[in-house]
């Protein structure tokens, strides 16, 4: 990979830092007038997530981080890894749950996915923001029951358990946004 | 924008006639360039007209000295100048410096100045004066005159993540001071900071002050960013040569090109240089305070990127 240098850095770079693939977010140059000139840089690791902002000396140069992103499609899962798809190549890939963390809980067989792959390998998985999923377990519905606005458990075909309104009944499609795991609405059954 | 700006300017051509103050133009090329490690010139380097490569001003300072030296009267000059590798919200390679000089005038008294001309643009704000030395032992509880490099470091280690960096002393008090301490400095006040330690001189007279020597620089400091640089000058041909030999010596240690020295300078400074004390403060950042925006592109017409 090439090498970039401070004055390089854009968002959105992605950079090899003590071993780990890391996104650039933010890049300050920083300089008085007669002293050394620093570059102060927002990154986040982006195997581990974690944000946090590293000073370098200006002209100071990263290694570029193999690291692209994909859209794939989720197709199955076996009780070690995650299979994706690439849908121009039918290229498939493996995740492991190190890689797809919490995102299992959103993923649906033949949806859309944005795939991280670090080195050839994927390194994170971001379902779609909104994904339609069947409740296979709650509270009896209480019909009618659209004004009260109470709310309660249900469990979806992934595991995940969302809040939903007292009218949802099991069997039922909602949608869902992944990103806080609320109840957005009925969906028509698929 | 471009009518604040020619206000500005023209506000500034005022505050200095009403003050007998006289503007100057010098040269943008010169043959030699700066010794100073920390700053780095372009240079134009081919056409008939070239002997050699010369080197684009990264400041006035030097052809003004040797006016002071030949004419002896308080001058101004707003002029372009030219640093490599400075680009970011705040730096831009081309940039504009109001710089003036005030024989007779100690640093403190040029401070009193400057404070007048930017109240003059920005308007009213408390004054606030703290050494360099006050500043550190405030906001970190270390003298950055007397801390060793490792505690220095070890310091920024505590509130910052440097990685590899190393470096000697200078380099720890330039990121506490960049890091730390100047984004706090001058908060709704016009903040000097005077009094800096004899590594950060520069062109600035050292004097000794509560049994430490200091060089008389100081810095004005506005909502978080660095707007002037001044100092009571060094006038003394001898020392001033010594210092530019310094600086060529940490130049080759940190893996720089060597800079010639300018002889022109230092033949002024040997004639005779009034005591004096002179100013640099940035115009684009001047008006970017008086604008309110922190980003240099937003005052520029064409900005390094689109020219």
């Amino acid at each position: 990979m090439a090498n970039y240098s401070t004055s390089e850095f854009r968002s959105g770079m992605k950079v090899m830092l003590d071993g780990d693939p890391c996104n650039i977010l933010e890049n300050e140059f920083v300089k008085p007038g007669k002293g050394q000139a620093f570059n102060r840089v927002k990154l986040r690791n982006l195997k581990t997530g974690r944000q946090w902002e590293r000073t370098f000396k200006s002209g100071e140069t990263l290694e570029g981080a193999d690291v692209m992103d994909r859209v794939m499609e989720y197709l199955y899962n076996d009780s070690e890894f995650w299979y994706f798809m690439e849908p121009d190549t039918f290229e498939q890939y493996q995740a492991d749950a190190a890689a797809v963390g919490d995102s299992y809980l959103w993923l649906k067989e033949n949806e859309k996915c944005d795939v991280t792959l670090y080195n050839g390998t994927p390194l994170s998985v971001a379902p779609p923001n909104f994904v339609e999923l069947e409740i296979v377990e709650t509270d009896p519905g209480l019909k009618g029951d659209t004004a009260t606005g109470g709310t309660k458990p249900a469990k979806l075909t992934t595991g995940a358990v969302v809040k939903v309104p007292l009218f949802i009944s099991t069997g039922e499609v909602i949608r869902v946004d992944t990103r806080t795991g609320e109840y957005q609405n009925r969906a028509s059954k698929s | 924008m471009i009518r604040q700006r020619a206000e500005l300017l023209s506000s500034l051509r005022r505050f200095f006639s009403d003050r007998d103050i006289l503007e100057v133009e010098t040269p943008l090329l010169c043959s030699s360039g700066i010794t100073d490690p920390s700053i780095e010139p372009l240079l134009v380097s081919s056409g008939g007209a070239l002997s050699q490569p010369r080197f684009l001003q990264t400041s006035p300072e030097y052809a003004m000295k040797r006016m002071l030296a030949a004419h002896g009267q308080p001058i101004f000059q707003v002029a372009r100048a030219f640093r490599d590798g400075e680009a970011g919200s705040r730096h831009n390679p081309e940039f504009s410096l109001l710089e003036w000089y005030r024989p007779g005038f100690g640093h403190h008294e040029l401070m009193q100045e400057v404070a007048e001309l930017v109240q003059a643009c920005v308007g009213p704000r408390p004054v606030e004066k703290y050494s360099y030395r006050q500043l550190f032992l405030e906001h970190l509880d270390v003298d950055p005159h007397t801390a060793t490099s490792a505690e220095l470091e070890a310091l920024a280690r505590r509130h910052l993540d440097p990685g590899n960096l190393a470096g000697e002393r200078d380099l720890w008090l330039d990121l506490l001071m960049s890091h730390l301490l100047e984004p706090r400095l001058g908060d709704g006040t016009f903040c000097f900071v005077y009094d800096y330690p004899v590594s950060q001189a520069a062109l600035a007279q050292v004097v000794n002050a509560d049994g430490v020597s200091v060089g008389q620089r100081f810095e004005l400091y506005v909502d978080g960013v660095e707007l002037a640089n001044g100092y009571c000058e060094l006038t003394d041909a001898a020392e001033q040569r010594q210092r530019f030999e310094r600086d060529n010596a940490l130049r080759l240690e940190r893996g720089q090109q060597e800079r010639p020295v300018d002889e022109y300078l230092l033949a002024a400074l040997a004639h005779g240089l009034p005591s004096c004390s002179g100013v640099a403060l940035g115009v684009d950042r001047l008006l970017m305070l008086m604008t309110g925006t922190s980003r240099i592109q937003d005052v520029l017409a064409f900005d390094w990127t689109r020219c």
